[in-house]
């Protein structure tokens, strides 16, 4: 069966505060998504809430993978279907080492690879140096003063090892200089076309990612609801004039 | 890369599960109650000189004296039901094949076998009251170290043993180490010539095996110049639902330049009290370490002190606590930094849950003259849930200008954004909380040795995965 991730009339709120406002959107294997606008209009927000973080209230809606109505489901049981999220902001983990958190997750999803440690240790060092990233960073704490660069590989890395099915890809390009953001698009690149294709949703607001990876459609949210979608052109547009004239039109 | 994810998957997990009961003998139960008779019948049955039966006596008469302490967690400890002297079996095995099948078979379940060939230089099993299994490595026997139960080195080596017996810890120091002086039975005797390097560490497995029990151990450790030694200890028993209480000295004396590690790994069952005076004296340029893994019991009062005696002594004490439902852990730290140019490291974690109450009680006194003397003291404690509870209660006495003393302490919760990030990856929440919390224990996992810093991990993983079940 091919895959796909769709989501219906989403609604959800935090604190009392309804932040998305009707979502649809419909992901299919393989494909790639763009997710724009402008800043506090819900993409994280939406990306939290496909991944299950239960701070946020989900009031109205359904999220279904492969037909599965995983709304309810637990975080941790979503990523072993095969979801993953890159953070806008990784999270520090005070004591745990990279390499620990990579093995761990790794044994949670694939509990029958029985790779040795030695095995293990070369075949994530392999993958980190595809990325084009800094072996030293698997023997330091999740996160524990990574420069910004860091902590975005040290994201794709991760989902590089787990292979997830669709990943939500959140503002990998933000806080980056021009170097680092073009070694970051690389190694995204590299991660979602090795195949099987990943499907993923791509989200930023800015234009200059997208030049790397060409997406298949592009959506603009605004306020909690996508307010327009379109193909690659559409990015363009915004590039050149952002998004008040979409505002306007509405 | 780090050497204990590596060895994870190559060390057996099984060394401090010991929720099962050993069906020994046991020649001699003593009936539960505490009085003359009962001390002079300890003392006849081991067949011991008479000065020992009138330290016993005396004690006895310092314990009944004496109040429980009060300023700690609530003790309804009923000293008429604990029964003094339990003897599983009349042996002293020097080789495992001696012991009769069943303790045999409880030790070998244990682990303890397999770890004395592996990574001990010897070890000794403590069974209910007394001592019934001790080995030591050949090499180290003919230099001259001893390793040994304690009532066997009363026998062997009376002067030495009457030397070090209740010195540093004087019979009269509290409540407990008087009933010590009363009842004391079973316990390690170690002692390192000069400039004797015990390479591997050597190991008694005390374990509790029968329902309001007692179990009184004593323990020496004689390092003499320029020696080292490391030294560990494993506490298990199964569960019953009466109290048991488990009240230990140890006394440890490092000589001038030599240096000894303690390491206990305590997983004792939720219905014992475990309450021991814990103490070493530290002469010029010693070196004393502490290391403890508090996991198990229903209430733990431990404050191990090193007296830094001597220029240039140093003391580091490092603590896991873990306090889970109805258990109070009482720990903490006592160094007297009694010469110039001593140090001491206190490190100190706890972790409160499901209801459980963790407390760090320390003490460090830098008097006048205890030139250029350095402390640095760390507590943090994590605290998993709202019904969980954690007090710090530092004490720091510093009467000398020369001399620096830090202090740090932390208390926090673990964050949900946290949770949700390892969560993504594919963890449950309980491994996810666990993985939290052991990266919390890694200052104190990282120093200690790693067969121990991983037996730990798994016992700490243990508890805490099964943190949303019941209970
Ligand atoms: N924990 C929170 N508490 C209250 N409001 C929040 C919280 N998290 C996000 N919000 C609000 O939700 C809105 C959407 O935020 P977010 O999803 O992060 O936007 P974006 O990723 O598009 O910049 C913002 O107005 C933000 O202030
Ligand atoms: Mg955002």
């Amino acid at each position: 069966m091919s895959d796909v991730l769709e989501i219906v009339d989403l609604h959800a709120e935090i604190e009392g505060k309804e932040i998305l406002k009707g979502i649809n959107l419909r992901l299919e294997k393989g494909e790639l998504h763009a997710l724009m606008g402008p800043n506090g209009s819900g993409k994280s927000t939406l990306a939290h809430v496909i991944m299950g973080d239960k701070r946020y209230k989900i009031t109205k809606g359904a999220i279904f993978f492969n037909g599965l109505d995983i709304t309810n489901l637990n975080t941790d049981e979503r990523s072993k279907l095969g979801l993953f999220l890159t953070f806008q902001n990784p999270i520090e983990l005070s004591g745990v080492k990279l390499f620990t958190f990579l093995r761990t997750a790794y044994s949670v999803h694939f509990p029958n690879d029985n790779k040795t440690f030695q095995e293990f240790i070369t075949f994530v060092q392999s993958k980190a140096k595809l990325l084009n990233m800094d072996t030293s960073l698997l023997s330091r704490n999740v996160n524990e003063g990574f420069s910004g660069g860091e902590k975005k590989k040290s994201e794709i890395l991760q989902m590089a090892l787990l292979k997830p099915k669709f990943a939500i890809v959140d503002e990998i390009d933000s806080g980056l200089d021009v170097d680092a953001l073009e070694a970051v698009a690389k190694s995204l690149k590299e991660t979602i076309y090795t195949e099987p294709k990943m499907g993923s949703l791509l989200i930023t607001h800015y234009m200059r990612i997208l030049k790397y990876l060409s997406p298949d459609k592009v959506h603009v949210l605004m306020n909690g609801k996508i307010v327009m979608s379109g193909d690659y052109g559409l990015a363009l547009k915004i590039e050149e004039k952002g998004y008040e004239w979409i505002k306007e039109k509405n | 890369m780090d050497k204990r994810e590596e060895l994870k998957d190559i060390i057996p997990e099984k060394n401090y599960n010991g929720n099962f009961v050993t069906r020994a003998r046991y020649p001699h139960v003593f009936e539960e109650g505490l009085s003359k008779s009962v001390v002079e019948e300890i003392s006849e049955i081991k067949k011991e000189p008479e000065w020992m039966k009138r330290f016993r006596l005396r004690a006895l008469e310092i314990f009944n004296s004496k109040p429980i302490p009060k300023w700690g967690p609530p003790l309804d400890l009923d000293f008429n039901k604990i029964r003094y002297y339990v003897l599983p079996d009349e042996v002293k095995a020097r080789r495992w094949e001696d012991l009769p099948q069943e303790i045999r078979e409880t030790y070998e379940r244990l682990g303890l076998p397999e770890m004395e060939k592996k990574y001990l230089s010897g070890s000794v099993a403590v069974l209910d009251s007394e001592g019934v299994y001790a080995n030591i490595k050949k090499q180290l026997q003919e230099k001259g170290v001893i390793y040994l139960d304690t009532d066997s080195a009363l026998q062997k080596y009376p002067d030495l043993f009457k030397e070090y017996f209740m010195n540093i810890v004087p019979v009269g120091d509290n409540k407990f180490s008087a009933l010590n002086g009363a009842v004391w039975s079973g316990g390690s005797f170690i002692y390192v010539p000069e400039n004797v390097h015990v390479d591997l560490p050597l190991m008694t497995y005390f374990r509790m095996n029968l329902q309001s029990e007692g179990q009184f151990e004593h323990t020496i450790i004689i390092a003499e110049k320029n020696s080292s030694v490391s030294y560990i200890e494993g506490c298990t028993a199964p569960i019953y639902n009466t109290s048991s209480l488990h009240s230990a000295v140890v006394e440890v004396y490092v000589k001038e330049n030599a240096k000894v590690r303690f390491t206990t790994v305590q997983n004792w069952s939720h219905d014992i009290y475990n309450l021991n005076t814990e103490r070493a004296r530290v002469e010029k340029n010693g070196k004393m370490e502490w290391v403890g893994g508090s996991l198990g019991s229903k209430v733990t009062m431990l404050y191990p002190s090193s007296y830094l005696v001597g220029e240039g002594a140093s003391a580091s004490h490092l603590t896991i606590a873990l306090a889970s439902e109805n258990t109070w852990k009482d720990n903490g730290a006592k160094v007297l930094h009694l010469a110039p140019n001593t140090s001491s490291k206190v490190i100190s974690k706890s972790i409160s849950m499901k209801g459980g109450v963790s407390v760090y009680r320390g003490l460090i006194r830098i008097p006048k003259g205890a030139y250029n003397a350095k402390s640095h003291v760390q507590c943090d404690a994590l605290i998993l849930d709202e019904n969980s509870k954690n007090f710090t209660y530092p004490h720091n006495e510093v009467y000398e200008e020369t001399s620096t003393l830090t202090h740090e302490a932390s208390a926090g919760k673990i964050g949900e954004e946290q949770l949700f990030y390892i969560m993504s990856r594919g963890l449950t929440e309980d491994q996810a909380r666990s993985m939290i919390v052991l990266g919390f224990l890694d200052d104190v996992l990282k120093e200690i040795p790693l067969e121990f810093s991983l037996e730990l991990n798994r016992l700490i993983k243990l508890q805490l995965e099964r943190y949303g079940g019941t209970g």
